[in-house]
């Protein structure tokens, strides 16, 4: 689950935004705790709570003093709007670069994604 | 009151064994609070770093500092440390249950429930004759007795030879839970290093008797990149940087260079490269050939 390509916390932080997006974790839920992260996937406690900061920094999490960590309001919104943005560079680009080497033309991807469905 | 003294700290450590150097003017600090893990090659100098700064060998020169003070012969010092050696010596006549009574006589912080759990999580029979045990469960009485001092101080030296690899991932959950809960200065030596990596937040390696790297497991992480693709853009790309490791076939080269911003990450990709991670056992093995080949150059 853990991979070398990233930072791990980056990783675990990555993952709580999945978590959201899915609706896996609802906003105003809960988030498991950072000692819970760490050993769930084998990592240094301080490692995961630099992903946990992470998020509270970019107002996706919250703390409640006592209680823990929490999924903020309109943090799902907020973080589809992000990823939307990096999609061109994180899955355009490659995909075009891949295309190039193998000969597709723009027309044929283009069309190869329309066959593929459109989205949802 | 909380103690800001960093918990182990050493300048110009030098240690001399007649004409064998085994460290060699180290400055270093250890991070309190945190797991380091003090990696390299045998004979690197790793356990005459921790003998010294565990007050069990005299360093020839240079100055050690544990809690802020000099460890020799300092029962202030000492009580405070839990060291787990590779292969620690017991009285013929000793059961385990006999190592896990006299422990709370030396760590104030033993806990006893928590060695009971481990001696069941380990399977070890401690009615039996410490000369009779495997080497696994003997490397498992040394475990239990560094987990359960919860020292705040805890030496691991190369803790768990003839552990299996069930028992050695019982051994990395129980102490990433039990820091989590009871934080305190873990170092662990070792070179079982990719199974370690996620578990350290801070790394030193020593080579002959020399510091090669010290930094946050995070930044050493990051800190080199293979570039993967035909040999003439790959050699393009990488002239006039700091070669690591070179390896390729046919047309193909593989060449790890240290580490690439975000822009050079994005001309490597143009150039159509590939970059791949190297794992943290990879980087210290190419880091230390490379200052092998650096050596090699000197002399020549």
């Amino acid at each position: 689950m853990i991979d070398d390509g990233k930072p791990i916390f980056q990783q675990i932080a990555e993952q709580i935004e999945n978590d959201i997006i899915s609706g896996a974790l609802a906003e105003e839920s809960q988030v498991p705790s950072t000692n819970e992260f760490a050993s769930f996937h084998r990592i240094n406690p301080a490692t995961a709570g630099k992903g946990v900061t992470l998020l509270v920094d970019d107002g996706i999490l919250y703390k409640k003093r006592g209680i823990g960590m929490f999924v903020a309001a309109g943090a799902r919104e907020r973080l589809l709007a992000k990823r939307r943005e990096s999609f061109r560079t994180d899955y355009v680009l490659p995909l075009i670069t891949e295309a190039k080497k193998l000969g597709i033309s723009p027309a044929q991807l283009s069309q190869l994604l329309t066959d593929e469905g459109e989205p949802s | 009151m909380t103690d800001t003294t960093a918990v182990v700290e050493v300048s110009g450590l030098t240690k001399r064994f007649g004409d064998v150097t085994a460290l060699d003017d180290i400055d270093l600090t250890i991070p309190p609070g945190a797991i380091t893990g003090l990696l390299g090659r045998n004979g690197a100098g790793k356990t005459t770093f921790m003998q010294t700064v565990t007050g069990q060998d005299f360093a020839t020169a240079g100055e050690i500092r544990v809690f802020g003070e000099n460890p020799v012969e300092n029962a202030h010092v000492l009580s405070r440390i839990s060291f787990i050696k590779e292969s620690q010596k017991y009285p013929d006549e000793f059961k385990p249950k006999h190592v896990f009574t006299c422990a709370p006589w030396f760590y104030e912080n033993w806990d006893a429930d928590f060695a009971a759990r481990l001696i069941d999580d380990f399977q070890l029979p401690v009615n039996r004759r410490i000369k009779k045990l495997s080497r696994g469960q003997l490397s498992a009485v040394g475990v239990i007795v560094g987990l359960a001092s919860r020292a705040p101080l805890t030496f691991f030296d190369e803790p768990y030879l003839g552990l299996d690899a069930v028992a050695r991932q019982i051994f990395y959950d129980r102490l990433l839970e039990d820091y989590a809960e009871n934080p305190r200065t873990i170092i662990l030596s070792t070179h079982l290093i990719d199974e370690v990596a996620n578990i350290l937040e801070h790394i030193v390696v020593i080579d002959r008797g020399r510091i090669l790297m010290d930094e946050s497991a995070e930044q050493a992480r990051e800190s080199a990149t293979t570039v993967v693709g035909p040999r003439g853009a790959v050699d393009a790309f990488v002239a006039n940087r700091r070669v690591l490791h070179r390896e390729g076939v046919g047309g193909l080269a593989s060449v790890t260079i240290e580490r690439l911003d975000a822009d050079e990450r994005q001309d490597a990709v143009r150039a159509g490269l590939e970059l791949a991670p190297v794992s943290l056992q990879q980087l210290i093995v190419r880091k230390t050939n490379a200052t092998a080949a650096d050596y090699a150059e000197q002399e020549a």
